[in-house]
């Protein structure tokens, strides 16, 4: 990507001096990176180095304890912001799916956004471009019967999520979040709780949001992925950004030396 | 055992004729009325109390209402009901000038003291459920109450199930100490036949398969209702 590229593209997530301790444990030591729309960043590091922390704190899953985190202009990190909108533009898929184990999978899609639209309707109907309850949970259906038959899985509709295997479980979580129409997707590593053969199926639907537009945040091991689908590497340790970069330099030509140590030992 | 045989008599006779079953039909209904409404409002201040000791304390106001309802936790389950019951009855209703009925301050003793020990439950319940499904929840958007109320107490109220059961099946029983606020109930009715016929073996056990009948019937309700909900689950 060229430089002049670069810096057209609009700024969606800029951190800045982001800290992070839990108790007297610092695990995250100021950590500046700026994000813009587009972009697909991925996250390595080794266990423990703060790297899922760092995801976590930029949708303030973990509340940050120092530094600002600027969502499309606004610090979520300030405790008086109220977090649940912003939170709605900025999906996040876990590890371990986390699908909602009372609901079916179609109501797993549509609940955030029939809830938070139907909020919306409530607070101020001229606004929120809705007419009805009734109306809005037709459109969220439709909607995410659309996503279910987009990864194959519309005729599991209505079952329930224990009855799905772990790669389905990980797609639907993905096209959950993709209902609400967020922003940016933020993954902490969501091909680690499968099984090998399912991996595939999960990052071929990632490729596939990636090449969408979607800005995406991931943290991952897999670094053959992280190669061939982000514009930009991180590698964290000792919870600060030790080097980043564009995959093909960041990969085969590595200049820190704890980066070459990682990568010597993971690929 | 022709002894036995003129009890029952004795029993059914005043059981039928002398208004005994009338006495007995009203201890049923203000039995399972207390206990009913009793768990219900049990469950309400339950619930409430349980969501009020997980929600994180970053801020004053989580923190204050922890305070009152571990207060509140502590006295109702550090007293016994009948201590609680005649409180209620002879103190606080004079206090504050209020006229009750033994029936309806037996609800609100039972309600108060059942939600105590039933936010201990529905507590363990919520804590149960893994994390991630509030996480994912509040991820999406939404607010700490709707990811509660949406997500997180359905799968507990799950969970605790079977121990609500229990704790319903504890209520029906402990209804018969309602007689020391001049509450009728299944004991003061037998009782009444009894002190009536000069007899009480039979209507005391009588009364005991009442109770027994009661929890049977309590006891497949659960069941039914644990199948229900567990429609979402593997475990069958």
């Amino acid at each position: 990507m060229s430089k002049q590229a670069e810096e057209n593209k609009e700024v969606i997530i800029d951190v800045k001096g982001l800290k992070k301790s839990f108790d007297q444990k610092e695990v995250l030591n100021g950590i500046d990176v700026t994000i813009c729309k587009g972009d697909i960043v991925c996250v390595i590091g080794p266990s423990g180095s703060g790297k899922s922390t760092f995801l976590r704190c930029l949708n303030c899953m973990e509340d940050p304890t120092g530094g600002q985190i600027f969502f499309d202009g606004v610090d979520i990190a300030d405790m008086s912001v109220d977090i649940n909108i912003h939170r709605q533009h900025m999906g996040m898929v876990f590890q371990h799916f986390n699908l909602f184990n009372n609901k079916t999978v179609l109501q797993n899609i549509m609940l955030a956004p029939v809830h938070t639209r139907t909020a919306a309707l409530k607070k101020n109907k001229a606004a929120s471009g809705y007419t009805s309850a009734a109306q809005i949970k037709a459109q969220a259906k439709e909607e995410a019967m659309a996503l279910l038959k987009r990864i194959g899985l519309e005729d599991k509709a209505d079952v329930y999520p224990s009855t799905l295997s772990g790669g389905q479980k990980q797609r639907v979580a993905i096209v959950r979040s993709l209902a609400m129409k967020p922003d940016v997707i933020l993954f902490d590593e969501p091909t680690s709780a499968l099984d090998p053969e399912m991996v595939g199926e999960v990052l071929d639907l990632m490729r596939e949001v990636a090449r969408e537009g979607m800005t995406m945040i991931i943290v991952t091991h897999e670094m053959g992925f992280a190669r061939e689908v982000a514009n930009r590497v991180l590698f964290i340790d000792g919870g600060r950004i030790l080097e980043s970069g564009a995959p093909e330099t960041f990969f085969a030509a590595p200049k820190n030396p704890r980066l070459k140590e990682f990568l010597s030992k993971v690929l | 055992m022709d002894g036995f045989g003129r009890k029952v008599e004795r029993f059914l006779q005043f059981f039928a004729e002398y208004g005994g079953y009338r006495k007995v039909l009203e201890g049923l209904q203000n039995t399972l009325t207390i206990a009913v409404l009793g768990l219900i409002i049990g469950i309400l201040i339950g619930t409430v109390i349980a969501a009020v000791r997980v929600v994180p304390k970053y801020k004053m106001l989580p923190r204050i209402l922890n305070a009152v309802c571990t207060f509140y936790v502590g006295l109702f389950r550090g007293t016994p009901m009948v201590v609680q019951l005649l409180i209620f009855y002879y103190v606080l209703l004079p206090i504050l000038g209020m006229n009750m009925t033994g029936v309806q301050v037996s609800i609100w003793v039972f309600g108060l003291n059942s939600g105590a020990y039933i936010s201990e439950i529905m507590r363990s319940g919520i804590q149960s459920v893994d994390p991630g499904q509030m996480e994912a929840g509040r991820a999406l958007g939404l607010s700490f109450s709707t990811t509660m109320l949406q997500i997180v107490i359905p799968q507990a109220v799950k969970n605790i199930l079977p121990t609500l059961g229990n704790e319903f099946i504890a209520l029906i029983k402990e209804t018969s100490v309602v007689s020391f606020v001049g509450a009728t109930d299944l004991y003061v009715a037998f009782s009444y036949i009894g002190s009536n016929s000069y007899e009480f073996m039979v209507p005391y056990l009588v009364m005991a398969m009442i109770y027994i009948v009661l929890v049977v019937a309590i006891t497949l309700l659960i069941k039914v209702m644990e199948k229900q909900l567990g429609k979402s689950d593997r475990r069958k």
